[in-house]
């Protein structure tokens, strides 16, 4: 019996990857997730707009206030380095160095522009592989579906001609045809899809007026939209598959598994409950398969998928009406 | 032989030598030298090593003083040591400078010589901080120029190794400290040329050791001390031997010659000028100008000015001198003659008793005072020296450079006369200190430098407003090197880089005839010319000026580069000038941008590159007409309402001609009128705010936080609207105390400085459309007009009744006229808010002590200042004193005031008969704890006085002259956290560890913010400041808890944007407070790295994750069995690392280091949780009151 699984090309001892968030921006913890039985870590993302920001933000604040009074030329000193991606790719070269198992970047962006150079370096730095994730916010009404799809497959491209390790593409669910976008992608060469980005949760402040915003965990239940995806790609796509969001235990990664997942990414289950509860879920994950006598995860995987469960009309929207008929009746 | 040539400024120049050089180096900041400390402290910071491969150990300390106590022990432990300063700072320096003389110990300062403060203080250049060194034991060695700057810095250290004598090395401040010049440096192998191996061994053998131990500093008796005194006289003797066998030195390794006294002229020459410091090297200009046309005159340059050694300076002077003018940069009052001339004339003196004289005739000796206060010093004015000395009677004391109608001691001068060659190109810049102009024309100066064959020379010139200020920017470039250490007088570019200068500066008086005129001026660029004024139109057309347009401001709108504007308008100057081909000129730019932007980021490199593109082909010349078509003239700058002193002196100073001003037009002590901040319409937001009276909930906060009293709240009766502007605004006042009253926000629309604090902090909010709140930014042009009306008509609506404000908290002070408006301060400053509700609280009754420092530049820096009076004449009286004693400086206030009460109370004792014996007992004895009481006693005096009037005594008429001090007055200790926690401390301490009645408002930037950001103790943990560039590794010093150890003194922290109550009632308590109160408000600053504009919600940040106490420790409370302690903060709610992470001078540790930045999130994390822990349980102790027993066991409190 074994957990082993190959992702995106690169062999992993079995199917759980730490992904990116606090735990694996944190030199401190990597050694103990790898001994615990992470497979591969995703380092955090470094977020385009936070780049751009901060470097226009010393720019506006330090630079107005420079050369325009007589006893200061400046007010801060010279920073050691600009805002950009150093301290990351010092960070992940110390990681890659720390760990044996793959270590993968995260860039984060919505426009093409100059930080795709950031793969590169990132390569450079000793990634094994990189997590392009690719966000839009879907709030702008002058942006077609089309140029959104557009633009983000043009970042692959560029991201893709210019870097030999695999690249995966970590998408949102919000697309009118999520399926037919996955597989343009799947042709541009994205190694892998990571399915879905969670987003931050918003709130109103009524007294106050005020959108507030929150990171919550994640709990099994937002499994179950990454499972509809996943099942959907399995079979259709050259491209790994990956779910991200809700994978808390064992029976999470046997059903991500059946869904047609090769690996899955898990954060708010190991910050909430230790690194220990990667081998908890990875042990009970092994007793499951002996239970119920498989050999492999690769004998599961997909088996759920829409090409090979016996009744995909399930998956669709039939079935939510008849099983809401069914509850009422019960009702 | 190669040349490395640089191009640096004087500072640079000299730190580059001593950072080389040294081992430790102690350091203070103090303007115009602090550069050479910084750049020492990032070259050591960045690995960067000493000619022996180590860094050197840089230590700030907590003053000059200590600085130099700091050097003495290093010297004495056989370090190589080296430190940086100025003006005050030496002064502070002398004591350990007799010391470190006295024990001949090998050592060298470098000194930016800056005038000492008088009557007023200047930062600006003069010997008078060396002079006053003379008597100190040191070598003075004088450099002219930025070259020299770094040569003289290698010969002091050499020197000093060899003789052991120590050396003060001292140049220009500003006019060479910050004069950007193409320099021949000095390799490490030159320096190890110059500096004695062996030297170096005997200091380390000299040094304290308890493998050889000695003894130094012992005290002496009358027996021996005079004999063991003169004892180090041949190590003075053969100092100037030494001083010239290293120039010897240095001439060999780099063809540079330079000697002690240094003579440049005709070799017959008549009339010699004998000078120091950059002065020579105009007149050394002159010089040679003068001799070309036949002229017999001279210059000695004098270098090492101690030890003076007579023979050589004789030797110096041409056998054929008849006569010689001594230039002294310095002023001692009552002396026979300033310094060096009576150096001069003793040594003339000297040298004909040694028979040592070979003049033809003893020559006459005159002396003259220039250049004081960086004032300029131009070859105009060194010919009028040359023509007195010509005359036959020349005068024996005069003054150049300024016009002396009082006591008739200036020369005059011909403007017109100049020395620069033809192939000498000169421009002038005019910009803003925001748009980046200055920085662009260093740049441009360095691309010249290297990349020509020609010399360039780079001089800025700023006013002292922190906001809004605006630069020149001064540019040479020549074939030959430049000694014009005096600003362009004529220049062949003028650029004009804000388009609302042309109405305020007469920038074309400058530009020669057919220069280059460049102007950002918005929209099309051939509608420009019908927009200047008719003098500009005029001398455009006389001076046949080429005029070239450019929209700059839409260019970096363009490029998302806000008012960055630097760029563009250095590509115009190089597309213009033709300095360089403007392919390379271009390449060169884009260089320099990815020099000095690389360390922000590529994005801001790609932006500024962007704009570089679109530069040239937006550039528009514009033909200029033949005739003039302007209808408009250019605006008087300041109301013909102003007060005659504004018009007359104030108004001049703003127009840039402050030099015309004779010396009959100024005080004779310093003493300068309140309330001309005023007259000064800036205008300077692109957008104001707008107020919506239908949806303000009337609660003042945007008053409140306004850095520039430019938004204010008044409430009044409606028949006072009568007449009002149409535009004015005005509601129905909404709660009870002022019901049936009006009420109007009005913003100042010619004083607001748009930064946006008050929309940010305003509450209100339009519920269908909670963008739109009660204040709402608004392009100020379009409404400059009307608002000024509004703004005049709110100003003479009637001020309430100080008496009459119900609640005196952070809405009803509001009501209270502000008597400190429109500073100079930064857009959104942190600091001012406090000072303004200060005046508000207690403005009519107020003394200000106020430290050096930010506060004391916005608040006293010339031209106009912010303090003011209300309608009775009264408010605040305003004095900085030093940097240093400024706690010391209150408390003398205090006990004149105290002196005062005491006098008038016993002359009120012994009238009471005359005056009546229950006014006399009211006015010893009555509260005046509120306004009502207080204007209650104000009445009391105004009886008094007509009663006194009445009365023949001479009792009387003391108790006239002493009449107001009966109202009480409230003393307030200004100063930021560079005094309270640092160089100030110890007065502080001692002035708290009293029971006097003085207010301590210390507002906390957590940064030496004037002088450019250097840490201070109140720099928090993990913070980058200057001097800690990796992040500081101790945590702030708790000034409050210190102070609350006392028991007796009232401590209040405080932070008006996380909660503007406690902040009032903390300024309330401490005033009411008969004792020492401290308060230490948090003042965000542009040093930490934001958008001012959230300064409010940053404070507020800072207090929910427990960084920032706020608490009113009040000793009152102890005799109610209260705990004195009441925290006015909750356990922390927020995270550090979200208020850490919101300012760059905790993030740029993060991105160098983050590892050293976790670790400091966790250790700020933890101090703040156990800082409330620790407040907790103290705001839980209750003390015993402590009750004063007299003599026979009674309360002596009783009797009365």
């Amino acid at each position: 019996m074994t957990l082993a699984t190959t992702y995106m090309g690169l062999p992993l001892r079995n199917p759980l990857i730490v992904g990116a968030g606090p735990l694996t921006g944190d030199f401190d913890n990597v050694r103990q997730l790898e001994d615990d039985g992470a497979a591969a870590l995703v380092l955090p993302s470094l977020f385009e707009e936070d780049i751009t920001t901060e470097q226009l933000t010393d720019f506006f604040s330090y630079d107005t206030y420079g050369d325009s009074f007589p006893e200061a030329s400046s007010y801060a000193p010279d920073p050691e380095s600009a805002p950009g991606p150093d301290a990351y790719l010092e960070h992940l070269r110390r990681v890659k160095a720390a760990v044996d198992i793959p270590v993968i970047g995260s860039l984060n962006g919505s426009t093409p522009g100059g930080w795709l150079s950031y793969a590169k370096l990132m390569e450079q730095a000793g990634a094994d592989a990189l997590e392009l994730h690719l966000f839009h916010s879907a709030s702008d009404p002058a942006l077609s579906s089309a140029e959104v799809e557009r633009q983000m497959l043009q970042i692959l491209t560029a991201v893709k001609g210019e870097l030999r390790i695999p690249v995966a593409v970590k998408l949102a669910p919000l697309f009118t045809a999520f399926a037919n976008f996955a597989l343009q992608l799947d042709a541009a060469g994205a190694n892998a899809l990571v399915l879905f980005t969670r987003f931050h949760r918003i709130d109103f402040d009524v007294i106050e007026l005020e959108v507030l915003r929150r990171v919550e965990y994640s709990t099994s239940a937002e499994l179950d939209l990454r499972l509809r995806g996943v099942a959907a790609l399995a079979g259709r796509v050259r491209a790994s598959l990956a779910i991200t969001g809700g994978v808390h235990t064992a029976l999470d990664v046997i059903k991500g598994t059946m869904a047609g997942a090769h690996a899955m990414q898990t954060v708010s289950a190991v910050m909430r409950y230790g690194s220990a509860h990667l081998r908890k879920v990875l042990t009970e994950v092994e007793a499951w398969m002996i239970a119920n006598e498989w050999n492999s995860l690769a004998e599961m995987r997909g088996n759920m998928s829409y090409q090979r469960v016996p009744n995909p009309a399930a998956y669709e929207r039939e079935s939510f009406r008849r099983m809401f008929s069914v509850d009422v009746a019960r009702g | 032989m190669s040349k490395n040539l640089i191009t640096v400024d004087g500072n640079e120049a000299a730190a580059s030598v001593a950072f080389r050089v040294s081992e430790a180096i102690a350091i203070f900041p103090i303007t115009p030298s602090s550069p050479m400390a910084e750049l020492c402290d990032e070259w050591a910071s960045r690995g960067k090593t000493n000619l022996w491969g180590v860094a050197p150990e840089i230590a700030e300390m907590q003053s000059e003083g200590g600085a130099a106590g700091a050097l003495h022990g290093a010297l004495q432990a056989g370090a190589q040591a080296t430190t940086f300063t100025a003006s005050q700072g030496l002064l502070l320096m002398i004591p350990n400078m007799y010391k470190i003389a006295g024990e001949l110990s090998p050592f060298t300062m470098h000194v930016t010589a800056r005038t000492l403060a008088v009557h007023a203080l200047s930062i600006f250049g003069d010997h008078s901080d060396v002079m006053a060194c003379r008597q100190t034991g040191f070598a003075l060695l004088c450099s002219n120029s930025v070259q020299e700057a770094h040569d003289m810095a290698a010969i002091a250290h050499a020197a000093t190794l060899e003789s052991r004598v120590p050396f003060l090395h001292f140049f220009d401040g500003f006019r060479t400290s910050h004069e950007v010049s193409k320099i021949e440096a000095l390799s490490d192998d030159d320096l190890r040329s110059l500096i004695s191996e062996e030297a170096i061994f005997a200091h380390r053998e000299r040094a304290l050791t308890p493998d050889r131990p000695v003894l130094r500093g012992t005290a002496q008796n009358p027996d021996v001390f005079f004999q063991a005194r003169e004892a180090a006289n041949t190590y003075y003797d053969a100092t100037p031997g030494i001083v010239e066998s290293l120039m010897t030195k240095l001439a060999a390794l780099t063809g540079r010659n330079y000697s002690l006294f240094e003579y440049a002229g005709d070799p017959d020459a008549e009339r010699v000028i004998v000078i120091m410091g950059s002065g020579a090297e105009t007149a050394h200009e002159t010089v040679e100008h003068l001799v070309a046309k036949g002229e017999k005159v001279g210059i000695v340059k004098v270098r090492l000015y101690r030890p003076f050694l007579r023979q050589v300076f004789i030797k110096a002077l041409p056998a054929s001198t008849k006569s010689i003018a001594v230039l002294d940069r310095t002023k001692e009052p009552g002396a026979p003659g300033d310094p060096l001339y009576l150096d001069v004339v003793t040594a003339l003196a000297e040298a004909r008793a040694e028979k040592e004289s070979s003049f033809s005739i003893e020559p006459n000796v005159i002396a003259g005072r220039y250049g004081l206060s960086s004032k300029e010093f131009t070859p105009a004015m060194v010919k009028a020296v040359f023509d007195e000395l010509s005359k036959p009677d020349p005068r024996r004391h005069f003054t150049i450079g300024i016009i002396d109608d009082v006591t008739h001691t200036s020369l005059s001068w011909d403007p017109s006369f100049r020395t620069e060659a033809d192939d000498v190109s000169t421009a002038l810049f005019y910009g803003l200190g925001a748009d980046g102009t200055v920085g662009a024309n260093k740049n441009s100066i360095k691309i010249i430098g290297h990349e020509t064959t020609q010399f360039a020379q780079g001089y800025f010139v700023y006013d002292s407003k922190k906001s809004g200020a605006i630069t020149v920017s001064h540019l040479r470039t020549s074939p030959r090197p430049i000694r014009s250490a005096y600003l362009v007088e004529r220049a062949g570019f003028v650029a004009c880089h804000q388009f609302e200068f042309i109405d305020k500066i007469d920038m074309l008086e400058y530009a020669a005839p057919g220069a280059v005129f460049l102007l950002n001026a918005s929209g099309d660029a051939t509608a420009v010319w019908d927009r200047l004024p008719r003098e500009m139109q005029q001398q455009m057309i006389e001076k046949r000026i080429r005029f070239f347009v450019i929209d700059a401001y839409a260019l970096a709108k363009q490029a998302g580069m806000g008012g960055r504007i630097n760029t563009i308008m250095q590509t115009c100057f190089f597309g213009i000038s033709g300095v360089l081909p403007r392919d390379e000129a271009i390449a060169h730019i884009k260089k320099s941008i990815e020099k000095t932007y690389g360390k922000r980021g590529p994005e801001v490199v790609r932006r500024n590159c962007e704009v570089v593109d679109l530069a040239l082909a937006h550039l528009n010349e514009v033909p200029v007409p033949q005739a003039v078509s302007a209808t408009r003239s250019r605006p008087p700058l300041v109301s013909e309402l102003a007060p005659d002193f504004v018009q007359k002196v104030s108004a001049v100073m703003m127009a840039g001609k402050g030099d015309l001003l004779p010396v009959s037009a100024f005080p004779v002590d310093g003493t300068w009128p309140v309330g001309t901040a005023k007259w000064e319409k800036r205008n300077l937001a692109l957008e104001i705010p707008v107020w919506d009276a239908k949806i303000c909930i009337q609660c003042n906060q945007c008053a409140l936080v306004c850095p520039h009293a430019a938004i204010r709240a008044k409430v009044y009766e409606e028949p006072a609207l009568a007449g009002a502007p149409e535009t004015f605004k005005s509601t129905a006042y909404k709660a009870a105390e002022y019901k049936g009253k009006m009420f109007t926000i009005q913003v100042a629309p010619e004083d607001c400085t748009g930064c946006n604090l008050c929309v940010n902090v305003c509450p209100a909010k339009d519920r269908t459309n909670p963008k739109h709140k009660a204040i709402n930014m608004e392009p100020q042009a379009p409404l400059r007009d009307a608002e000024r009306s509004n703004y005049d008509f709110f100003l003479n609506l009637p001020e309430l009744d100080r008496a009459e404000v119900v609640r005196l908290d952070h809405k009803g002070s509001q009501f209270l006229e502000p008597l400190f408006e429109y500073s100079g301060a930064c857009a959104g400053c942190g600091e001012t808010p406090y000072l303004k509700l200060l005046t508000q609280l207690f403005g009519d009754r107020l003394l200000i002590a106020n430290a050096t420092g930010c506060s004391s530049i916005y608040g006293g820096n010339l031209p106009t200042t912010p303090y003011t009076t209300n309608r009775d004449g009264r408010g605040p009286a305003w004095s900085n004193s030093l940097f240093e004693d400024n706690a010391e400086f209150g408390f003398g206030f205090r006990l004149a005031l105290d002196a005062h009460l005491a006098a008038v109370r016993t002359l009120v004792q012994h009238l009471a008969p005359s005056i009546g014996e229950t006014l006399a007992t009211e006015l010893i004895e009555a509260n005046q704890d509120n306004e009502a009481e207080i204007t209650a006693q104000r009445e009391r005096v105004l009886v008094l006085r007509s009663k006194l009037a009445g009365i023949q005594s001479a009792e009387a008429r003391h108790l006239e002259s002493l009449a107001d001090y009966l109202v009480r007055k409230s003393v307030w200790l200004v100063g930021g956290d560079g005094w309270a926690y640092d160089i100030g401390y110890g007065g502080l301490d001692h002035v708290i560890a009293n029971r006097r009645d003085v207010n301590i408002l210390v507002l906390d930037t957590e940064v030496y913010s004037n002088t450019g950001g250097q840490q201070s103790k109140a720099t928090p943990l993990g913070a980058a400041a200057k001097f800690a560039a990796s992040g500081k590794s101790v945590g702030k010093k708790d000034l409050g808890l210190l102070a609350n150890m006392y028991g007796h003194v009232y401590v209040a922290r405080v932070a008006f944007g996380a909660k503007m109550l406690q902040t009032v009632q903390a300024f309330r308590e401490a005033e009411a407070y008969r004792g020492p109160s401290l308060i230490i408000a948090y003042s965000h600053c542009i040093a930490h790295g934001y958008d001012m504009a959230q300064g409010a919600a940053q404070q507020k940040l800072a207090v929910d994750s427990g960084v920032w106490p706020l608490y009113r420790f009040d000793p009152n409370r102890i005799p109610k069995g209260e705990p004195p302690l009441n925290l006015d903060y909750g356990p922390p709610k927020a995270k550090v690392a979200d208020y850490m992470r919101n300012e760059s001078r905790f993030r740029v540790i993060e991105r160098a280091d983050p590892a050293r930045f976790k670790h400091f999130l966790e250790e700020a994390q933890s101090a703040a949780e156990r800082r409330y822990a620790v407040y907790e349980q103290l705001a839980g102790i209750s003390v015993p009151a402590f009750e004063k027993k007299d003599e026979n066991g009674g309360n002596p409190e009783d009797g009365k």
